[in-house]
């Protein structure tokens, strides 16, 4: 079991992504957020962090847990995708990624330290959230939450989630659900990290640490 | 050697001086003996039928199927040398059962098609192998473009996409009625109906052998699953096609 | 989690399986591990993460019935609420799981690999829930002996397509399989199993099974911190199987002990 600030998996010194991640459906689309902190031990390893990273066109992933095994499941997902979307000649759906990082995750859960968030949108499904946890299950969610940041923030979500919130609903909710996982969460902090993904493409966007909605 | 290509057809590996590989071709004329098979795009969905050849008086009803599933919403109905196409048809399995491992998802019918053609042409390419003496009718309905489709794989292990298509004996008389009665408008259960009249009227009671129906389908009545057609409406089609032909001798006569 | 003895040769043995696991076999001459460190022992009985806890199921006079919360817990954290852990296998067979969700995810699309392998064969057969049951017992007992168990404990209902019979069996993570009238996996053997014995007859009525499996799961409800008041009930016919949709069985907060609690400094004290 994930707890905050320990994970009992690291190898000593190993650098964690301790971690606030989601992500969350919204009427035709998805946005994803991360908080920007990677650290060792107490010591911040990385202040401008990239957890939110792509896996083709529409599809992206939100990475907690060891950084070295997310960064090489989502090589090896990107890989995948890549080669599954030209042999189709198509996009892939979004379920298709998530059930290559399940299948990676499966497989090797006893060497692997990595929860995901999938999200994405595809011509199929439109936008869609998979969450993959510690042990390799598949979860498709109206919206996600994971890493140690998270289990401050669990009553706030279940209290603030609508189904059906337009863009900017759904924008508001994933920024104030992280700035407050970072407030309570030492292991996550710095600047909050958005990706908004549907039909027209991909938006990349941060709020800076002295910005937030809530916190530091 | 003469220049026509005399002694070129031993091996699949060889070209002949004029370009052809023999061992190809004579994979196509083992499937131009065999039974009929036809599928047709209609208006809701795809029909696949097989006319099956009944060797002996002996055989039990309904044996030796040449219209299989492979995966929910796929099936594919073969014809030519028997073993041949249970190897493709097992591929074809493979290749779905693969798929959904890996991508979490049923293959479409073009993909699907389009590995058992990379299968089937590799046996035309190799020393130790001979092509297969078979071709396979690929109908499916593909989840991602919701519509129906209907795909040919031949020996050679080229691909086409039909609206309507024909193997076997009598697929020339096939293809013409087909695009003669625009069977390709009507609804699948309309046109197993003149499927079953063409295949009748194709065949030769004097010198063809006594045959079997064999249909299937994939449309909006079977809620887009593949399923095979009741040998009861099968049969239901055999006699409205019957009598359809006795009139139709009728008006002739007349 | 288990501890980790060997963090080395662990990165290095999963960098290979992940090499091999595409296909990229990495050769030996390029300074590949020596014997010896792949060797080295290695912890991989994983315990459970993300778990559901009890399954309980019962026969009655028209075929036998499961039933379920729809729970996924991580730890103590009621993490996914409404997860379905009951599933249909072919036409006639129920699967319920406890334990590791993604070992049940992974048993599942076993079966249903099966099932279309089946109907690939249009032969008319269909599995009967022994079938599956005796399957299933094979697979967790040969995963055990792996040192590496599916972490399930499995209820398998149905009705035998041919002979018409009910079944009602479980496996566990090790390989243990048995069957009764009466079955419950988790804490529903401590808490349901004593309900289930005292009320169960053979010739119980739909309406009558089904609520002594709402009784059961209510109990489950109140005593066991791992469970939800959202459940599921399952049951398998001669007409085939149905899975209910998720729903909220009814609780009673009326004891008086929640309106007049004991605990104060004039009474005998309490907890």
């Amino acid at each position: 079991m994930e707890m905050p600030g320990d994970y009992p998996g690291l190898k000593p010194n190993e650098i964690s992504t301790g971690t606030t991640i989601m992500a969350c459906m919204y009427d035709g689309g998805v946005i994803m957020g991360a908080d920007s902190r990677t650290s060792t031990g107490t010591y911040v390893a990385n202040r401008v962090s990239d957890k939110i990273t792509a896996l083709h066109d529409y599809i992206y992933a939100c990475r907690s847990g060891s950084a070295a095994d997310t960064q090489a499941i989502s090589d090896y997902v990107r890989y995948f995708l890549s080669s599954h979307s030209a042999e189709v000649g198509r996009l892939p759906t979004v379920k298709t990624a998530a059930n290559l990082a399940r299948r990676i995750c499966y497989n090797n859960k006893d060497n692997l330290l990595a929860g995901m968030i999938i999200a994405g949108w595809d011509p199929v499904h439109g936008g869609s959230v998979y969450e993959i946890p510690l042990g390799g299950t598949i979860m498709k969610q109206q919206f996600a939450i994971g890493g140690s940041g998270s289990t401050y923030i669990y009553g706030h979500v279940d209290a603030a989630y609508k189904e059906g919130m337009t863009k900017e609903e759904a924008k508001i909710f994933v920024r104030k659900a992280i700035a407050h996982a970072m407030a309570r969460d030492g292991s996550s902090g710095g600047v909050i990290r958005i990706v908004t993904i549907d039909k027209d493409g991909v938006e990349r966007e941060y709020i800076p640490g002295n910005e937030l909605p809530y916190g530091p | 050697m003469s220049s026509t290509g005399a002694g070129y057809d031993l091996s699949a590996t060889t070209f002949s001086p004029d370009g052809k590989i023999f061992q190809v071709e004579y994979a196509t004329k083992a499937v131009e003996n065999s039974g009929t098979a036809i599928g047709i795009k209609c208006k809701d969905g795809i029909l696949l039928a097989v006319e099956k050849l009944l060797l002996s008086k002996l055989l039990v009803p309904g044996t030796n199927k040449r219209v299989h599933h492979v995966t929910p919403r796929i099936g594919v109905a073969v014809t030519g040398l028997t073993a041949d196409t249970r190897q493709i048809v097992n591929r074809a399995r493979d290749e779905a059962a693969n798929y959904k491992e890996s991508y979490g998802d049923y293959i479409s019918p073009k993909l699907l098609t389009e590995r058992v053609s990379n299968y089937v042409h590799y046996f035309t390419m190799h020393g130790s192998l001979r092509p297969f003496g078979a071709s396979t009718l690929i109908a499916g309905y593909d989840d991602e473009t919701k519509e129906a489709q209907l795909h040919m794989v031949e020996p050679s292990g080229v691909s086409y996409r039909y609206f309507g298509c024909a193997v076997g004996k009598g697929r020339q008389g096939a293809k013409t009625e087909i695009e003669k009665l625009k069977v390709m408008e009507m609804t699948c259960r309309v046109a197993m109906k003149h499927v079953a009249k063409i295949l009748h009227v194709l065949h030769d009671e004097a010198k063809d052998k006594p045959f079997e129906i064999e249909m299937s389908w994939v449309c909006e009545e079977s809620g887009f699953k593949h399923a095979m057609i009741d040998t009861q409406l099968i049969k239901d089609a055999e006699k409205w096609a019957k009598e359809s032909i006795e009139a139709d001798e009728m008006d002739d006569d007349e | 989690m288990p501890k980790r003895h060997w963090p080395l040769y662990l990165s290095l043995a999963l960098f290979l399986r992940l090499l091999l696991m595409i296909g990229l076999a990495p050769s030996r001459s390029h300074g590949a591990p020596s014997q010896t460190l792949m060797d080295a022992p290695r912890q991989r009985t994983q315990s459970p993460i993300v778990t559901g806890t009890s399954v309980i199921g019962l026969k009655y006079k028209d075929g036998v019935m499961l039933a379920a919360d729809t729970l996924a817990s991580y730890g103590s954290l009621a993490r996914y609420k409404s997860v379905e852990r009951i599933r249909p296998v072919g036409e006639s067979t129920l699967l319920g799981a406890s334990g590791e969700y993604s070992d049940f995810q992974a048993i599942m699309e076993m079966l249903e690999d099966q099932t279309q392998e089946d109907r690939n064969m249009d032969d008319g057969f269909k599995r009967a829930p022994a079938e599956v049951h005796s399957y299933l017992r094979a697979v967790m007992y040969n995963r055990r002996n792996k040192m590496n168990p599916l972490w399930n404990y499995l209820l398998i209902a149905g009705v035998n397509p041919r002979t018409g019979g009910f079944f009602l069996g479980s496996v566990d993570h090790i390989g243990t399989a048995y069957e009764d009238d009466i079955l419950a996996t988790g804490f529903g053997a401590h808490l349901a199993l004593p309900i289930l014995r005292r009320r169960w007859r053979a010739d119980m009525e739909e309406g009558e099974a089904r609520a002594l499996l709402e009784d059961c799961m209510r109990v489950l409800f109140y005593r066991d911190c791992r469970a939800l008041n959202r459940i599921q009930i399952a049951k398998a016919t001669r007409e085939g199987v149905l899975v209910s949709d998720p729903y909220t069985i009814e609780t009673s907060w009326s004891l008086a002990a929640f309106a007049q609690p004991k605990a104060g400094a004039d009474t005998d004290g309490s907890w």
